[in-house]
């Protein structure tokens, strides 16, 4: 009990056929990133520093879906955003709709810190971070050859793609096989593989944070806004732990799926790893999702409802593990 | 059990000493809309179609801070937001950074019905509303002379106002010509379920005065603003930092379903000691027709009515 914990993800819901290059590549990051929390933490970084500094790191890397590498609009354009929480007062920012700034998760954190505002998006929210002098850069930029594929395929096939697509194979999702394609609100979408970013951290005072980031949906309409930026969906914090979301955003939405951890350790008593199974277990109906989250008490977890989840931990006692599948 | 309706027309510092010239228009204002939602569930129409009915004709309202009558951007615009929810799916819908579209919770529907996403916000939102053909206007429809002083007075206050702020205390008061009662204005939203217990909630905004232009707030935030699962529908409206903090609109409906408390309850305690004194109040009807009205402003604009015939409007508290 008690002590620091960190948890990484990289998103939920992975192709069964991930050539084994690019899982080690994705592990490999996942490892990167969870030092880089660690070493902070042995520096008595508060948790709301370390999981910004994570997730820029994640956003930075152009293997997952945030910032570079981020996945494309129906424009072939680039709308990424995410959020951040500091569990003690449980005081948040989230953006939408960037073009331009190289780190959403840290203009995030700006407009929990730097303005009277909670959540500023799209035009606002560019004109902001260029008043808070963030670093930006041309959309191109984010863009990657990869993800300009993608999108042509998931043109071809008219669907609306999580990022993660190996274009050689069938569309092999989650627990649905190619004929029967996955609905979305109601709309068929063969799916899969999301690859928002996210990381929880509870540092040696027992303060949680947490922190998400993402391109969002392959394809998706220009304006379309997911779970990651919305406080209590993608990313919750409060005295008690925090939480980071991955996978289809509009059932993260709906079950509000954050919040629900912690609302379930507050009003059921459950423990951390007990809530998460709640959680997924019982709030996703039909949607495919992913967590991780920390305790106050030092303590980690995470659960997925499907294929796979891009997932580091570790714990102040030296516990760590990177991975993949079950 | 039967079917029930409550809606609002925004809680805040609502002065007692409101002139009746300020009064009287709002609270026919709701005496209409009532009626309008009372009629729409005794000819059984679904509670989703009703919840967007109501609040459609508040949006139409200009005393409301709704679609006209909208509170005005720090560069003098409306940017507007809304989200709808149906309890029995939980299938939602919201937008944000709306110019132009006259009812913002009728494109909130439609963004839950016609796309695969749930949450479409400025340029893409407007655009998607271009392909609906839904009724738009241009900031003349929506910009009133109410709130183009009320944003002035927030520039030289140097602040953001909720809607109901009153001016502040150290003098400015007797400045402004606002400071006799005139009413601020308010978020507005409905709740409704019908006889067999489908429920589904609706809110919509324009904001808060003088907000950064790009600023979202709870309005359009499922799980702050507007939640509607199957055992309640709840609207809330307030400061909408101090919402999205605390999930307000799911947490009304995760203590009852986890802690077993009645909607009244429920209600009470996420407002009462939840909530920071003077920041939100809400509406929300439960499965079995309940109704729950509190606030922990000084008055609250609202309504509600239940088939067994009661009904109510009203600003403060009866006492």
């Amino acid at each position: 009990m008690g002590g620091w914990a960190i948890a990484v993800h990289g998103g939920a819901g992975v192709d069964p056929n991930l050539p084994p290059q690019r899982q080690e590549e994705a592990k490999q990051l996942l490892a990167r990133c969870l030092n880089l929390g660690i070493s902070s933490l042995h520096s008595n970084a508060s948790a709301i520093d370390v999981v910004e500094l994570v997730v820029r790191e994640l956003e930075t890397d152009p293997l997952f879906n945030s910032g570079r590498g981020s996945a494309l609009t129906e424009n072939g354009t680039v709308e990424m955003e995410a959020s951040i929480m500091d569990g003690p007062k449980r005081r948040c920012g989230a953006v939408s709709g960037l073009t331009t700034v190289k780190n959403p998760i840290s203009l995030a954190r700006l407009v929990m810190d730097k303005s009277p505002h909670s959540y500023l998006a799209f035009s606002g929210a560019e004109d902001f971070a260029r008043l808070q002098g963030v670093e930006v850069v041309e959309n191109e930029y984010f863009i990657t050859p990869e993800n300009v594929g993608m999108l042509k395929l998931a043109k071809e096939a008219n669907t609306i793609l999580f990022d993660y697509r190996i274009p050689t194979n069938g569309y092999d999702t989650c627990g649905a096989g190619v004929e029967s394609p996955m609905k979305m609100n109601g709309l068929p979408i063969s799916v899969y593989a999301p690859e928002t970013v996210g990381c929880v951290v509870v540092d040696k005072e027992g303060r949680c944070a947490a922190a998400t980031s993402t391109g969002g949906l392959m394809n998706k309409m220009t304006g379309r806004i997911g779970d990651s930026p919305l406080i209590g969906a993608g990313t919750y914090a409060c005295e008690l732990c925090g939480v980071s979301c991955t996978g289809e955003g509009e059932a993260i939405i709906r079950g509000t799926l954050a919040r629900e951890v912690a609302a379930v350790m507050e009003y059921k008593g459950l423990g951390l790893q007990e809530a998460v199974d709640f959680v997924i277990k019982n709030r996703l109906d039909e949607g495919f999702a992913g967590l991780i989250a920390v305790s106050n008490k030092g303590e980690v977890a995470y659960g997925f409802n499907c294929n796979g989840m891009f997932r580091g931990c570790a714990t102040e006692d030296g516990f760590m593990e990177v991975g993949i599948w079950e | 059990m039967g079917w029930a309706i409550a809606l609002h027309g925004g809680a805040g510092d609502i002065p007692l000493s409101l002139t009746l010239g300020s009064r009287w228009p709002r609270e026919e204002a709701l005496h209409h809309c009532l009626q309008i939602g009372v009629e729409a569930l005794k000819a059984k129409k679904p509670p989703l179609d009703v919840v967007e009915l109501v609040v459609r004709e508040l949006e139409n309202i200009p005393q409301f801070n709704a679609g006209k009558g909208s509170v005005l951007t720090n560069k003098g615009t409306v940017e507007m937001e809304a989200s709808i929810m149906d309890g029995r799916t939980k299938n939602c819908g919201a937008v944000s950074g709306l110019k132009t579209v006259v009812n913002a919770v009728s494109l909130a529907r439609l963004v839950m019905e016609k796309t695969p996403h749930v949450y479409l916000a400025f340029h893409g939102a407007e655009e998607f509303a271009k392909e609906q053909g839904v009724e738009t206007a241009d900031s003349s429809h929506f910009i009133t002379a109410e709130n183009v002083e009320r944003l002035k007075q927030a520039k030289e206050a140097h602040r953001v106002q909720i809607d109901y702020t009153q001016p502040l205390q150290n003098g400015t008061k007797e400045e402004t010509s606002n400071s006799n009662g005139e009413v601020q204005l308010g978020t507005v939203g409905c709740v409704a379920v019908d006889s067999y217990g489908n429920l589904a909630s609706a809110t919509s905004t324009g904001g808060l005065v003088n907000k950064r232009v790009g600023r979202i707030g709870d309005s359009p935030i499922i799980g702050a603003g507007t939640y509607a699962n199957e055992l309640c529908a709840v609207s809330v409206t307030g400061e909408g930092e101090a919402i999205l903090r605390a999930a307000v609109a799911r947490d009304v409906a995760a203590m009852m379903e986890f802690k077993g408390v009645s909607l009244e309850e429920a209600a009470s305690y996420v407002i009462h000691d939840c909530m920071p004194k003077g920041t939100a109040g809400l509406v929300a009807v439960s499965a079995t027709g309940e109704v729950a009205m509190p606030y922990n402003t000084t008055g609250m604009f609202r309504a509600c009515a239940t088939e067994d015939g009661y009904s109510e409007v009203a600003i403060w508290s009866a006492s």
